[in-house]
């Protein structure tokens, strides 16, 4: 008897040790990740200097001698994710509000279905319709000699965060206690004003998260943003092909050496930082909307 | 009930209305539109052949039979390493903790990883599995990097469906004289199923749909690979996201890569209809 509890025990302290190590994986992912990109970051911004990589406005790794100044990247990304978040998010929550308060149950049903798919199709089927039909489009209207570009760019991030920003703020919105709303109605107010006066303010934290969640999938797409943006290293500019932070990384990895090499490491390094930014302020908003509570 | 509204504020109300079913409409007309769209120009494509056979250079013949095997394998691969891990530690969270701070702090790490951008994935997994543990180039090397990249999803979902398990159960079965892990494997566990499933499910979305993280790790090769061969290292292979990205950017063959899409968008579509069927599942589960 003894000696069988003691295997049991000796059992029972292995499983406890295997869960354990299990649960502390996944912490230990984010440590390896981000020891291995700020290990290979971090060399090339020493050799080219800090000032000279982020702020620098030319990238030419290939030319001699090169210039690694990854200014366009940044901005392109930031103006990029402003553009994407401008058009995207007025639609996605005028879209939300439908859903949550002005809809039956049949067309939201079938409109959270839309939703529900659209966040399920691949970034690069995304990219493939937008290569095929918004570059030519964006061509034709602006009359441009090449319609891959910042703006086609715009277009396609503006449809892929838009699952995300409906669905969220769609949560948000309906958490909203009814008592608010009804008060409101009662004071006359219409269904619309109470919407759009009352709810939406009493959602904004929600909303909120919304919107940087929508940031964060605009900055961190590659694929499709590789395939509508014309991938040219120029300094933001609406109607000329440019290079996201993302793309970079991606376009020259597969032939690049040395210190063009290290240089993309710093790169992912530098939109490692945004993403990491972005999660603080999203934990930040969704701690204050939890306090509120 | 309008009377003694004033118009303006009516013409408001009557404005936002509109924009709001415009808003609506215009996701469903995209939706439509995007679907359509693919099906027209995709499904003319499709052909046994295609399905069937692997690209011959010597044929001029483009198949796609390698891309669909190596995402079957990539799933799989994936699937049988980040399912023991995610649901261990959901376990670990759920039920061996007791430091609440260090729960906190791992489901923080959780949401860090489901926030990194896939594109910083690829260049991880390049970093550590392709180089580090000189994998090469491979699908293993791919699968790895997508075990980090699914494992907050399997972590969440197993752990919200734990935390339904009645109380009652464990307490039950440790009366009865069962010890932890015999109380979790009989009691805890097979209760908790629909959440791991929903876990998979998703999971499998996400590497279906995934690209940027596999471009470098699993490579681009288009060659039929068997079960065995698909897990040694230096065994590249492009799966049918990349697969779609190399045949539209890089060789211009858009009428493949419609197909794939037409492809693509019946797997999502599958996966959507099983994850909405094991969620409404645990939802029912939940309000009982």
């Amino acid at each position: 008897m003894s000696k069988l509890k003691k295997t049991a025990d000796i059992f029972e302290k292995a499983m406890n040790a295997v869960f354990t190590v299990c649960g502390f994986l996944a912490a230990a992912f984010v440590l390896i990740i981000t020891g291995f990109l700020i290990v290979s970051g971090i060399p090339a911004i020493k050799e080219i200097g800090i000032i000279d990589f982020l702020f620098g406005t030319k990238w030419a790794s290939t030319a001699s001698p090169p210039y690694y100044g990854i200014l366009p990247f940044i901005l392109s990304s930031v103006f990029g994710t402003m553009g994407a978040i401008i058009l995207g998010v007025p639609i996605g929550l005028m879209c939300a509000v439908f859903l949550a308060k002005m809809s039956g149950d049949r067309s939201s049903e079938i409109v959270r279905s839309a939703v529900d798919l659209l966040s399920g199709i691949p970034s690069v089927v995304y990219g493939l319709l937008g290569m095929i039909i918004i570059v030519p489009c964006v061509r034709e209207i602006f009359d441009l000699p090449d319609g891959a570009n910042l703006f086609s760019a715009i277009i396609v991030l503006a449809v892929m965060i838009l699952p995300s920003v409906i669905s969220v703020s769609e949560t948000a919105i309906r958490a909203v206690p009814k008592e608010y709303e009804e008060a409101s109605l009662a004071l006359g107010a219409t269904k619309t004003e109470t919407v759009f006066k009352v709810v939406i303010p009493a959602a904004k934290s929600g909303i909120l998260t919304a919107v940087v969640l929508g940031i964060g999938r605009a900055i961190g797409e590659a694929m499709a943003v590789m395939m509508v943006a014309g991938n040219v290293a120029n300094m933001p500019n609406l109607f000329k092909s440019v290079r996201f932070l993302t793309t970079a990384v991606a376009s020259e990895m597969s032939y690049s050496s040395g210190l063009q090499r290290q240089a993309l490491f710093s790169i992912a390094l530098v939109l490692f930082a945004f993403i990491m930014a972005i999660n603080l302020v999203l934990n930040l908003i969704v701690k204050r909307g939890s306090k509120n509570e | 009930m309008n009377n003694g509204i004033s118009a303006s504020r009516r013409f408001k109300s009557a404005v936002l209305n509109i924009l709001m079913y415009l808003s609506a409409g215009l996701v469903c007309f995209m939706l439509l539109g995007i679907i359509g769209y693919i099906l027209i120009r995709g499904i003319p494509n499709i052909s046994f052949k295609l399905l069937s056979s692997k690209p011959s250079l010597i044929n001029d013949t483009i198949g796609i039979l390698p891309n669909i095997l190596n995402t079957l394998y990539i799933i799989l691969i994936t699937l049988v390493i980040v399912l023991p891990i995610g649901v261990g530690a959901a376990v670990y969270l759920n039920e061996y903790a007791k430091n609440k701070k260090v729960v906190r702090a791992i489901e923080l790490a959780a949401e860090t990883l489901s926030g990194i951008p896939s594109i910083i994935y690829g260049l991880v997994g390049m970093l550590i599995f392709v180089q580090f543990c000189s994998l090469g180039t491979s699908l293993i090397a791919g699968a790895l990097t997508l075990v980090i990249m699914t494992l907050p999803t399997i972590i969440r979902t197993t752990q919200e469906s734990l935390k339904t398990v009645p109380n009652g159960y464990r307490e039950g079965a440790l009366a009865l004289g069962a010890g932890k892990w015999y109380m979790i494997r009989t009691a805890v566990l097979p209760s908790a199923i629909d959440g791991i499933v929903t876990g998979c499910i998703l999971s499998i979305g996400r590497i279906v749909g995934e690209s940027a993280a596999l471009l470098f790790t699993a490579g681009m090769a288009n060659e039929i690979l068997g079960i065995y061969e698909s897990v040694m290292p230096g065994k590249a292979g492009s799966t049918l996201t990349v697969a779609l990205y190399m045949y539209a950017k890089e060789r211009g063959e858009f009428d493949i890569a419609f197909s794939i899409a037409v492809i693509l968008l019946i797997l999502t579509f599958v996966i959507n209809l099983s994850a909405k069927l094991a969620a409404g599942k645990l939802k029912k589960r939940k309000e009982n």
